[in-house]
């Protein structure tokens, strides 16, 4: 068995999140940038079913430019075998990047495709599922616990109501939750192995996917500021502002 | 429990200026040296905040083609201005008049957490192996006593000191010289300056607190290139310290402020004062408009030449920040920290290659402009122990008429930590409240810094005696740490009319202020696990 996962270069979850002047999107220079959280958890995840002697390889991809080499070298230290970076100029919308991902599966044939159930910069959660209908394969979203059957998948999705457990057939794509698992610590070893460790450069253009934007972006801006909370003397001045200013009973 | 040790010719604790530049050099010196550098920060820069006005001289020797090679050295100082203010006013002081260290027309604003970046790249473009996240946690030594090398931290140890699912143990990373450049204050530093008594003989070391905000203000407040300090107010005569404004690329300016670490009021509040010096008229009128975008803080080294203790023992050196190499009256240590960093590379080649004592460090360094700068630099600093008027009269006689050549040196006479006053000797001080668009408040300013720590790990600031805080410092001095930190750190709470000392501990920026001033050395900072800390940026 060969899983493919797919991890991508956000800006750090820690760093507070500036819009710049003009609007047209946000800071990213001198900003800290970082695996996307919940794309751990995928790796993490492949990695422990390759430990546990049911996958052979774990593959891991990225799209985008040429930095995001970083990411695919940090999935390497915590024990994926080799990367593939497709290189992307700009910004690539989930449905380019499911394109690419599509091709690359097309070449690599894995049995299972694991990735974050979304990532924490655009907060689209669209890549996994476009993927899965462009290859039409089954999904299973938002994967809290997984467990590997003959030749399927035991999964159980984090959703509104609880907790789901579907069971889809291999090869499936799987989107990962935080609650996945706790993803590993890369040690100093490992770390200097994964720099011996290939990854392979492909442009996106030679795979002849279009990552064009379709989305035309008007305008970024910050949320309002909160105003600042003011004390009330009595529960009825509480009930009666809740009323008739606030509006919301 | 046995761990993996890694085998390096020279392992280099932190990835600052000091750093970087010996790796730099040894690699340029001897492609064929192994070297690693250690770095707590979650990626190179990321734990450095400087003003940063920046002496290129350093530089010119490690990398004579630094222009060609798309350094982020870019604004040229145009202009400079020093201004004493007084409540409401500001007085203009010509620049002419000022001494010639304390001039900048060959300098550039720089961030210097940028420049360490690009410093990272251009050491493993030389085949420097940089560990990002790592903390070097314990010295190890060998039998006879000297420096073995460094083990990192382990990680995954939950806050009773247990192992978590994820722990994984710390490497041992061994050197034939182990390179301590951790900045100011290095906790490793501290303990081999205790453990080889490396400060015998040498007056106690000084220190400061600088702030640091960056600020994008309205295009026609913005000078690209401008210089600006200031002394005087909000401090009084008796309180080392002045601001600095450097108008940045980007219409952005670095605006900070830096308090000498011996003052004596526990009631002061050095945050408090940092704010409070932005609502002056001269300043405001700058910012006003304006949006602060980062915020940060770290102590920084000032005792100089009779405080820098001796800087090699067997199997390592202790560098830059971490020895004190800073130029006080300069306001500069990046070029100095470099400095010693190049030196150390030499002496370490012939260490290595030629079998030669690691003392001809000592012999190099005197022999270098570095301790020639250091020389004449140092009685300004201690001048200021008699108040801000005498200390200027003083340091123009010092360094205008004599380059720093008086036939005498003046002393450094109390540790930092010494210099408080009792809370009721003292007056209090009343801080304006946050405006919330000039001044803020420390919680919405550590938010700025990204500083994070993962939970459930152990509180890495130790209290030697933890009934101390409030048994003692809070009679006595109004528990001082509720102030000095920069980060809202320390808090002392009441319930139930019980006090209580609380250790915000995942709040802290890794400034160590409190390993520095607290009265009776309580608090030791140590490494938390890798990667936590602020996330600066273009500090």
């Amino acid at each position: 068995m060969k899983i493919l996962v797919a991890v991508k270069r956000v800006i750090d979850y820690n760093v507070q999140i500036r819009v710049k002047d003009d609007g047209s999107g946000v800071v990213t220079d001198n900003v800290k940038m970082s695996t996307n959280p919940p794309d751990d958890n995928a790796i993490e995840e492949a990695v422990k079913i390759k430990e546990a002697g049911k996958a052979n390889e774990v593959v891991a991809v990225t799209v985008g430019d040429d930095k995001a080499q970083e990411t695919v070298r940090k999935a390497l230290a915590v024990g994926a075998d080799r990367g593939i970076l497709v290189k992307v100029d700009g910004t690539v919308e989930p449905l380019a990047v499911s394109k690419v991902l599509q091709k690359i599966v097309e070449k690599e044939k894995p049995d299972l495709v694991f990735m974050g159930k979304q990532a924490i910069d655009d907060d689209c959660n669209q890549t996994g599922q476009m993927l899965a209908a462009l290859l039409n394969w089954p999904q299973a979203t938002f994967a809290s616990k997984i467990e590997m059957k003959e030749k399927s998948l035991e999964v159980t999705r984090e959703i509104d109501e609880g907790l789901e457990t579907i069971e889809v057939n291999v090869p499936a794509i799987v989107t990962c939750d935080l609650r996945l698992n706790e993803p590993r610590y890369a040690s100093l070893p490992n770390i200097m192995k994964a720099k011996k460790k290939p990854i392979e450069q492909i442009n996106a253009s030679d795979l002849g996917v279009d990552v064009k934007p379709r989305i035309e972006q008007i305008k970024v801006e910050e949320p309002p500021k909160r105003k600042a909370g003011i004390k009330v003397a009595s529960v009825e001045e509480l009930v009666q502002k809740l009323k008739n200013e606030a509006k919301v009973i | 429990m046995s761990r993996e040790t890694m085998e390096y010719d020279v392992v280099i604790v932190g990835g600052g200026p000091s750093g970087l530049s010996t790796a730099i050099k040894l690699k340029q010196l001897n492609s064929n040296l192994n070297v690693c550098i250690l770095e707590k920060a979650s990626e190179i820069g990321a734990h450095i905040l400087s003003g940063n006005v920046f002496e290129t001289r350093a530089l010119d020797e490690l990398l004579p083609n630094w222009k060609d090679l798309n350094s982020p050295i870019k604004t040229k100082v145009s202009k400079e201005k020093f201004l004493f203010l007084g409540k409401k006013r500001s007085l203009s002081w010509p620049t002419w008049l000022l001494p010639s260290v304390q001039q900048n027309h060959k300098n550039y604003i720089i961030s210097l957490a940028n420049l360490c970046r690009w410093l990272g790249e251009q050491a493993e473009a030389l085949g420097v192996e940089i560990f990002p996240g790592f903390p070097a946690s314990e010295v190890l030594y060998n039998n006879d006593g000297s420096v073995k090398g460094v083990a990192t931290q382990d990680m995954g140890i939950d806050k009773n000191g247990d192992k978590k699912d994820s722990f994984e143990p710390g490497i041992e990373l061994l050197g034939k010289v182990t390179v301590f450049a951790e900045g100011c204050r290095g906790h490793l530093g501290k303990e081999l300056i205790h453990k080889f008594d490396l400060s015998k003989g040498k007056d106690p070391q000084q220190y400061g607190i600088g702030f640091k905000e960056i600020w994008e203000i309205d295009e026609k407040n913005h000078e690209e290139g401008l210089v600006m300090h200031t002394a005087g107010w909000p401090l009084d005569n008796n309180t080392y310290g002045g601001s600095f404004m450097y108008h940045a690329e980007n219409k952005q300016i670095f605006l900070g402020y830096v308090i000498g670490l011996d003052y004596k009021n526990p009631h002061l509040s050095p945050f408090d004062e940092f704010q409070r010096f932005k609502t002056h008229p001269a300043i405001k009128k700058i910012i006003e408009g304006g949006k602060r975008i980062s915020y940060g803080a770290r102590a920084l080294i000032e005792g100089g030449f009779q405080s820098l203790p001796r800087m090699f023992m067997p199997g390592a050196l202790l560098i830059g920040c971490d020895a004190g190499t800073l130029n006080m009256p300069k306001i500069k240590g990046s070029h100095t920290a470099m400095k010693s960093g190049i030196i150390a590379a030499e002496a370490i080649n012939e260490h290595v290659t030629e079998n030669k004592d690691l003392s001809i460090f000592e012999e190099k360094l005197q022999k270098s402009w570095l301790y020639e700068e250091l020389y004449k630099a140092r009685n300004v600093k201690p001048s200021f122990s008699w108040g801000l008027i005498l200390g200027i009269i003083f340091t123009g006689i010092d360094q205008i008429l004599f380059r720093g050549k008086l036939p005498f040196t003046l002393k450094h006479k109390h540790a930092d930590h010494e210099t408080l006053k009792s809370a009721e000797e003292m007056p209090r001080i009343d801080y304006p409240k946050p405006d919330n668009v000039i001044t803020f408040d420390k919680t919405s300013s550590v938010y700025l810094t990204g500083t994070n720590h993962v939970d459930n790990q152990p509180v890495h600031l130790k209290l030697k005696d933890p009934n101390l805080p409030i048994n003692y410092n809070l009679k006595k001095f109004d528990e001082p740490a509720q102030r000095y930190c920069p980060a809202g750190v320390y808090e002392v709470q009441k319930e139930n009319e019980i006090y209580k000392f609380v250790i915000n501990s995942q709040n802290c920026i890794h400034c160590k202020t409190c390993d520095i001033k607290e009265p009776s050395q309580n608090i030791t900072w140590v490494t938390p696990e890798g990667g936590g800390g602020p996330k600066y940026g273009n500090m």
